[in-house]
Parts: C-alpha cells; structure tokens; sequence
C-alpha cells in the first residue's frame, strides 16, 4: 500500500496513544449493523502501480485519439496545439496540489496567476472585470442568466437559436427549478441568424438576451445593434463564446456592449479530455462585480506595504453568504484557468493574432475544398474556424461511415438536435491549426467516396 | 508595443546605504517576480507556427492560386486589414487586445517562481479540515495524459471512445459498490455541483410524487457553505436545524420541524464536527415517514470508505469529492470532480447524460436524442458534456490501486491520524467534543482558554512560519475560534509528530499572551495581507499605472 506512510509499528504506538484498543475501535460511533465486517466485497484488493498501468492503458487503447487521424470535431471543444511547457508548468506541485489560496500569505504563486488570468480574460473578452474561474462554459452560460436576473429583476431570457444546444439544455434544466422563463427555438440550416428577430422580441419582462458568438454553426454577426436594443429596454446583453481563439480575430463582445461575457476556456491549454475538466469564463461591467458569481482575486498590500493578491469580495460567496450567495459553486477550475493562461500569455498578443489567422485560413480552404465535394453546400459563408456544410442525407450515419474511413469529420447536427427537422443533414466542421493539407485533402477524398 | 511602457515595477527598490533590504528585493531563494503585464510585451510571443501548409486562397480564389497578401501569417494579412478574401464578414478586431507575451524561457522562470510562493501537499502537511488534502499519486497524473483519454473529443462517434465510456462505467460501478447506492450520476463537476444535482432529482422525485409543493429544505447549521447556497439556487428556502451539545445534528428538534412543507435535509455525514452521526438511520427514517428525501454532504466520505456504506443509512442522494476522497489534485482550487450516487426511488431522475452498458458488452452514451423514449423522468442536463472524465481516469487509477483493503486502510488511517492529533493536544487546545469518545477523520479545537485578544487567526498565521499549511479556521460556524484539523492518512507519524510539536508550542504561547504570535507570518513571501482594503477599493484587473 504504496500511498500509506504508516507502519503497524506507528499504529500500535499511535493507539497507545489514543487508549483505543485497535483501528475498529474508533469507529465506535457507527451503530453496529453499518459498519461492514471487512473490506467491501466486489472490489478486488490493492494493487501495483505496473498493475493499475497497464488496465488503464488498456482501456485507453479503446479510444480513437483526436489526433491519430484527420480530425475536424467542434461545437464547443478544439483540438489546438498545447506548447510543451504549458503541461510541465501545471505539473509543478506548488501548483498542482495547493488548495484554494485561502491563506494568501502561502499562496501568492496561485494569487497573483489569478489575478493575470483575470486581467486577461478581461482583455481577451473585451470587459471591465473577469472571475478567477466557473466549471465550464455552459454552467458559465447558466450563471449568466441568473446574474442577469439579480441586476435586473427580471425573469425572462432570451436565448438565440445559435446558442450550443447543450447549453440551452442546461439553461432550460436549471430555469425549470427557478421558475425563470427561457424563451427559444432551435437554429434552422441558413445564413440569417436570428438577431433581428431577438431584438424585436426583448420586451420590459426580458432580463437578457443571450448570443453565441461565434455561434452553433459557426455564424458571426455584427452584436452591436442586439446589445443596443436590451440596453434601450433596460435588458442585459449576454454573450457566449466556446472559441476563445476567434476573438484574436474577431471583434470582442465587450467593445460590441455585452454587459455580461461568458464562455469556454478549453481552446487555450486545457485540451479535449472527452468534455472535462474545462475551464468557464466569466466577464462583465465593473458596477456589476458584486452580482457576479465565483471566486475573485484583487490586489492589495500586505503588512510591510508590499504589493500583494487575495481573495476578495467573498460576501458574495457561499462560505460566507450562505443561502444568500450569488451561487452555490466552491471549487471551480483552477488549474485549468493556470494552463489557459499561460498558453495566452506563451502566444501573447502577437502568437494569438497569428494563431486565429491560421486558423481562419486553413478553415477558408476546407470550405472552399469541401464545398466542391459534389452535393455538398455551404451553409455559412462567414465563419471564424468552425462553419456548416448541408450533405444530401443523414450526417450521423455520414459521421460514422468516415470514421471508418480513419476520418472524424465533423460534429453532426443530427446528434445535437435529435428532433430532425432538416438539421439532420448538417455537419459542423472545425478546422484548427493541427489540420494539415493532407487532412482536407483525405477528408475531401472520403466524404467523396462515401457520398458517391 | 509594450503593455507597461513605463517599465513600472511594483517593488522597485528603494535601497538606502546601510539597509539590509537587498537592491533586487529578494532573499535568495525567495524570488519576487512582477507581472506578465510588467514584463511581457505584445509583440514577444513564446510559440512558432508552421506556415500555411498549402497554395490556396483565403477566399472566393477559384483557381486556388495564392496570393502573398492572403497569406493570414504575413503582415499584410487580410485580418490586419479588411477584405474581401477572408470570411470574418467584417467583423475583425480592430483595436489592440492588450494581451502580453514572453518568450518560453521567460515563461518558464515567470511561472516556476511564482509556483515556489505557493504551499502545497508536495511540501508538507496540509491540514484542512473538511478538504482532505492527501497525496496526489503521480501514476494517476501519468495516466490521465495517455492520448486516449486526454487527446478525445466528447462528441467523437460513440464506437470510437468504448474505451471512455468504459472508464465511467467502471468508475461508476465502484462508486455505487463502495456506497452500498442504486445508480450514480457521474456528470457533476464540483462537490456543490454535485449537491445541486442531488437537490434537483429530490425536487423532480416530488414533483412527480405530485408534491412540488414542498419547499424547504433543512440543514444543519453546522454545514458547509454550499449546503444552504445549493438548496436556495435550486428554488428551495432553507431552515437551520439545532445541534445537540455534543456536536450532533438534533434528532428530537428535527423530528419536531418535519411537515409536508418539507423536502429533504442535507447532512454531512461524518459531520463537520469530525463526528460520526449516530442517529442517521433514525434521522433518515424520520424524513422518509415524513414524505422528505435525506441528501448527504460526501464531502467527508475519507472517514469511512471502505467501511461504511450510505446506502446502508437511508441515505438518497450523496455526491462524492473525486478531489478529495479519491486523490484528484485540488490544483489551487480545482477542477474537481461531484459524482452523485442515488437510492432506487431518485435514480429515475438522474441528469442526462449518462452511460449504459448494452447486452453485447459495448457502451452506450445515453443523451437527449433517447430520452423522450426510454428516460422521459430525467431531470435534464447540468453541464454541456459528461462530466470530469480527466478526473475520473485519475479516480479510477486511484481505487484501483487501493482496492478493497486499502481503501478500508485508508479511512482506518485517517482517522487513526485525527485521534492521535486530538489526544496529543487536547491538554493545551480546547477539544469541545473530545470527551464523549474518538473523533473521525478531522480533529476539533477552539480558541477557549487563548489569552485576552488572541485568536485562531493567531495560531493559523504562526503554523506558516512553522512551514505547514493552517488548518481550516472558524469552520464549523457553531463552534467559537475553530479550528478543525483534517491530517488525512498520507501523513507520516513523523510528519505527525513534527505539526503537533510546532502546533503545542504555538497555541502555548497563545495562552501565554505572546505578542510576537501578532506579527505572524514573518518568514512567508508576504506577511498578513490586508483584505479590508482589497474589498473596499476592488482591484480585480490590472490597468496601466498612470503618471506619479
């Protein structure tokens, strides 16, 4: 039992100590019918680390790793290229198993990370004022909207038909707890987003509207005009990002008047992990910090005057607040949040620019590549790094027939929305970086061969 | 362009001739090291690209000819200027971000010496008490980086990620075996994730039960934070139940509270006491007579896994701290991981998704597209994917290792630990509960008997110098000055003997009025921060220092 210090020795002396004849004694408190004879039958007994080793690598070579093939998956998780040093940085243990800097003295390391990692999302959202971390985007999304409902009193949202449809799910899940109201309506295959529509719906009841950007097929639209209409019926603007990476090239939602920006961190040194642990983004307007949810690390100075990090403004926080807190979460991503951003702070504003130009540019030319494939069109004319191709049948059988074809061609729009309704033949392709020439060249093939 | 052209720096030195300060500001080993917004600038960047890796145009090219100014990575690129042949419709970001950057070397040095201002398990003991700061086995970090679990997107096809599903299968199987439980949800992200997952199936339960009219839940007020702030986010009011003198939840005055207007009660079980809650089966019993559901805080299951199962407690939901009980690292403050295992009357609600294990031994991820038909009591879904499968893999590496006997070990441990702590200090640390028998996993002490104006802070400050970690303070909230003691059982008697040594000798000179206590920490990075300031004038980002 590699991971137990003690000795049979230790514990005899320790019992001394303690006047308790043996282990079991301690547990004199568990009535007698609750406490188990032995250990618990089912599970086998302790063993070695080559042992433990080799079943999970069994299991792991199960899996068809994203990069052992052309892959093109998105919808709200990217396959990026994380620099070497990232993973050796979080590794380090003063990082790895510390706890949530509640002594600040002895945890300036964490602190002051915290404190660059706010200041760039911030910056990378465009926003006044970022959390130390949420879970992920889409409880990120939910937190959102129920701090849009404290500042505004208001309990109804409107969710655009481009919002990933797992975080409509979440929003709609917690909303029927709530009582909030959450209107919405799921996308249809077309360039039009539903902007105008939205800003034509926010009414004196709203207390947000919320936007993907860019959104579920990859569409971006100009926010501005959105953000203006909830301003002028006194509703907040909420905007959702899942490709932290787009914003290196696109406007932020900030400078377009989000008053609340949320997302997914994962693009930026966190990597796919089957959808866990991420990393959830949270920014908004300074006169709002005291609504916002989640941990946050300020500045200040310590006993001799030198510049120091804490956690601050923890009224708003369930130790402290209890039933009366902005939100119950505790323990949210930290290390997560430490891989974000020092992956952002390795590309600087230099490698990120030219990182989401790559990006833009290889997904240009799958499009376009793509799009040639005869009966398949292009749903998406604009797009960042992600858009949607129309294919003249199913695209979750499509999926599954490139896959044997070592292709992992895309998201199909059939499995995010299994109520048909003529979204069972989209496809959602994500192009990053890590796509190479022959990539889109072997999927062109593919999907060539298979749609034949 | 830098982001600081000033070269502002916080703690320029100020060096007077005769000062003992050095120039730099450091003490050797101590490093100080400003901001990535002090050193970096925004045109270093740590990372190279590879060039496009074709002739193609960025847009509309129909020949496929490229031209060197569509070229996204050279300075003409049509994203620094707006043009017809990229598709950003536009939208290009215009205006400087502000974003920082250094180079790999500079990143590497930035972010070592900022992790050497960081205590952690790695150095030395890390009591918190209700946090179960053990040791974070390097085999699990190994093997959640296998590309097979780290390199899979959770949207792959179901026939390519067998082996993923698998993991959660398994690990799942465990949970519900060590917890004597019905079914497990294994999505929830954190332990108040997880809480929250368990609140919702009650609620769903009810309102099927054609009682949504229950709305209030009770919880002790000896309960974590989370408890009272989960119930409230999840629509419930929530009421405090008394406990008795000796630290247990009030069985007579809980009994007295139970109506039709209640849903359930949150317990922690072992509770924040560092106590086991003998009347659990009664408490339990008492809820389920009165039409209520009984959801256990997990937070504490380090104390008894392996020996003790909920479900043999009457238990109805409890979520599980992958983080804590099963080793994950808590990583400055997560991610965790919440599990929740359920009783057979809350399973039908359990969150979407989850995994399915078919006839033909193959693994089936159950999502919204099968729901309507074969799952429709589903509560919905908490979180875009399938929760922390990077913790899961690490989770599950862990029970393996232990298996049935270690992890029976582990708890017997664990608590063996808490005692010995609590028997070798109760002569100089007030114990308030110590003399009605052995306490769990976690031992508690007040301030009682500390000389006038001398507090647990004091202590808390003083075991920095000490070079260990505080213990968790003024936690439970019904005990005055606590201070609650988790060792865990990764900690050797050595270890163990060491902190009680540093720990007697502090709260010694607590009781003596020993002024010098007031000064603590002297030996850490910073001494004691003000956090008054900090919250009156939020400082949350960094701006540009204006003109002195």
């Amino acid at each position: 039992m590699r991971y137990l210090p003690l000795t049979d020795t230790d514990r005899a002396a320790m019992l001394e100590v303690v006047g308790a004849p043996s282990i079991d004694a301690l547990f004199a408190d568990v009535p007698e019918e609750a406490r188990l004879a032995g250990p618990v039958e089912g599970l086998p007994n302790h063993a070695s680390e080559m042992a433990v080793e080799r079943h999970m690598t069994a299991l792991a070579s199960k899996n068809l790793a994203a990069g052992s093939v052309p892959f093109f998956l998105g919808a709200g998780a990217y396959r990026h290229h994380i620099p070497a040093s990232v993973d050796h940085l979080i590794q380090r243990g003063e990082f790895l198993t510390s706890y949530t800097p509640y002594q600040p003295e002895i945890a300036q390391g964490t602190l002051q990370m915290l404190f660059e990692f706010q200041t760039q999302v911030a910056r990378l959202y465009g926003c006044e004022v970022a959390n130390a971390s949420m879970y992920d985007g889409s409880t990120a999304c939910w937190e959102a909207v129920t701090m849009a409902r404290r500042v505004t009193r208001r309990r109804k949202a409107l969710l655009s038909n481009g919002l990933h449809p797992h975080y409509v799910s979440v929003v709609r899940t917690m909303a029927g707890f709530t009582e909030d109201e959450v209107a919405y309506t799921p996308p249809v295959l077309s360039v039009e987003t539903d902007i105008e529509a939205l800003a034509a719906a926010i009414d004196d009841e709203t207390s947000c509207v919320v936007v993907q950007y860019p959104d579920i097929l990859g569409r971006i639209a100009d926010l501005a005009p959105l953000a203006e209409a909830a301003h002028a019926r006194g509703a907040l603007f909420v905007a959702v990002v899942t490709e932290p990476v787009a914003l290196g090239a696109i406007r932020s939602p900030g400078e377009m008047g989000a008053d609340i920006v949320v997302g997914e961190g994962q693009s930026l040194g966190v990597g796919l992990q089957f959808g866990g642990p991420y990393l959830g983004l949270f920014a908004t307007r300074e006169k709002f910090v005291r609504q916002m949810p989640g941990r946050l690390c300020g500045e200040t100075v310590d006993a001799e005057g030198k510049r120091g990090f804490v956690l601050t403004l923890s009224t708003r926080e369930q130790h402290i607040r209890r039933e009366k807190a902005t939100s119950n979460i505790c323990t949210n991503s930290g290390l997560c949040a430490l891989a974000f951003s020092i992956h952002l702070t390795l590309l600087g504003e230099k490698g990120l620019r030219q990182l989401a130009g790559l990006n833009h540019a290889l997904a240009c030319a799958a499009a376009e590549r793509l799009s040639r494939v005869p009966g398949v069109e292009l749903v998406t004319p604009t797009f960042f790094n992600e858009f949607t191709l129309r294919l003249p049948r199913e695209t979750r059988p499509l999926v599954r027939a490139l896959a044997d074809r070592g292709v992992l061609a895309g998201v199909s729009l059939g499995r995010l929305y299994p109520d048909g309704d003529g979204r069972e033949n989209g496809l959602v392709v994500a192009v990053t970086e890590t796509v190479t020439a022959e990539d889109i060249e072997a999927y062109a093939s593919a999907l060539e061969e298979v749609l034949a | 362009m830098t982001v600081n052209p000033g070269g502002w720096r916080p703690d320029a030195p100020k060096v007077e001739a005769g000062s003992t300060l050095t120039y730099t500001g450091n003490r050797a080993l101590m490093l100080e090291e400003p901001l990535i917004f002090e050193i970096g600038t925004t045109e270093t960047t740590g990372v190279d690209f590879s060039p496009l890796p074709f002739r193609g145009g960025v847009g509309g090219e129909q020949d496929g000819a490229l031209r060197a100014s569509d070229n996204p990575l050279s300075q003409s690129s049509p994203l620094k200027r707006r043009g017809p042949t990229d598709r950003l419709g536009g939208l290009h970001r215009a205006v400087p971000i502000g974003l920082p950057g250094l180079s790999e070397p500079e990143a590497v040095r930035h972010y070592t010496r900022l992790s050497r201002q960081n205590y952690a398990i790695d150095l030395g003991l890390f009591p918190l008490g209700s946090c179960t700061m053990k040791h974070n086995p390097r085999l699990n970090e190994k093997i959640a980086r296998l590309p097979g679990f780290a390199d899979l997107h959770p949207l792959a096809p179901i026939d390519t990620v067998q082996g993923a599903l698998a993991v959660i299968h398994e690990l799942g199987h465990w949970l519900v075996t060590l917890t004597g439980m019905h079914s497990v949800a294994m999505s929830p992200k954190a332990g108040a994730h997880g809480e929250l997952c368990g609140v919702l199936a009650i609620r769903a339960a009810l309102e099927a039960k054609g009682e949504g009219h229950r709305k209030t839940i009770l919880v002790p007020e000896s309960a974590h934070g989370t408890n009272p702030a989960t119930a409230a986010f999840a629509g419930y009011s929530v009421e405090a139940i008394p406990a008795t003198a000796e630290g247990r939840v009030d069985l007579a005055a809980l009994e007295a509270r139970l109506g039709p207007d209640v849903a359930g009660v949150m317990i922690t079980n072992p509770n924040t006491c560092g106590l086991f809650e003998r009347d659990m089966k009664a408490i339990s019993d008492a809820v389920h007579a009165a039409g209520g559901f009984v959801y256990c805080d997990g937070a504490n299951f380090n104390a008894i896994v392996g020996r003790v199962r909920p479900g043999d407690l009457g238990i109805d939901a409890m979520h599980i701290n992958l983080h804590k009980t099963f080793s994950t690292p808590h990583g400055g403050g997560g991610p965790g991981a919440g599990p929740v295992v359920f009783s057979e009357a809350l399973a039908p609600f359990a969150p979407l998704p989850f995994v399915e294990k078919t006839a033909e031994g193959t693994y089936r991820l159950v999502e919204e597209e099968t729901v309507a038909h074969r799952h429709s009591d589903s509560f919905g879904r908490m979180t875009a994917f399938h929760g922390q499968m990077g913790m899961f893999t690490r989770a599950l590496a862990y029970i393996l290792s232990h298996g049935a006997d270690g992890l029976r070990q582990v708890s017997g441990d664990a608590v063996l630990n808490a005692n010995y702590v609590l028997r070798s200090l109760e002569d100089v640390l007030d114990a308030p509960f110590a003399a009605a028998g052995p306490c769990m996993h976690e031992a508690l002490f007040s301030d009682k008997g500390f000389a006038e104006g001398f507090s647990t802070l004091d202590v808390a400050k003083a075991l920095i110098d000490e070079g260990f970690h505080p213990m968790t303070v003024y936690f439970p909230l019904v005990v005055h000055g606590a201070m609650l003691v988790e060792p865990t059982e990764t900690e050797s008697k050595a270890a163990l003997d060491q902190f009680i040594g540093a720990l007697r000798r502090i709260a010694e000179r607590a009781r003596a009025g020993d002024l010098s206590l007031k000064a603590a920490p002297v030996e850490a990075p910073r001494r004691r921060l003000d956090e008054t300031l900090a919250a009156r004038r939020p400082r949350l980002v960094w701006t540009e220092p204006g003109p002195a």
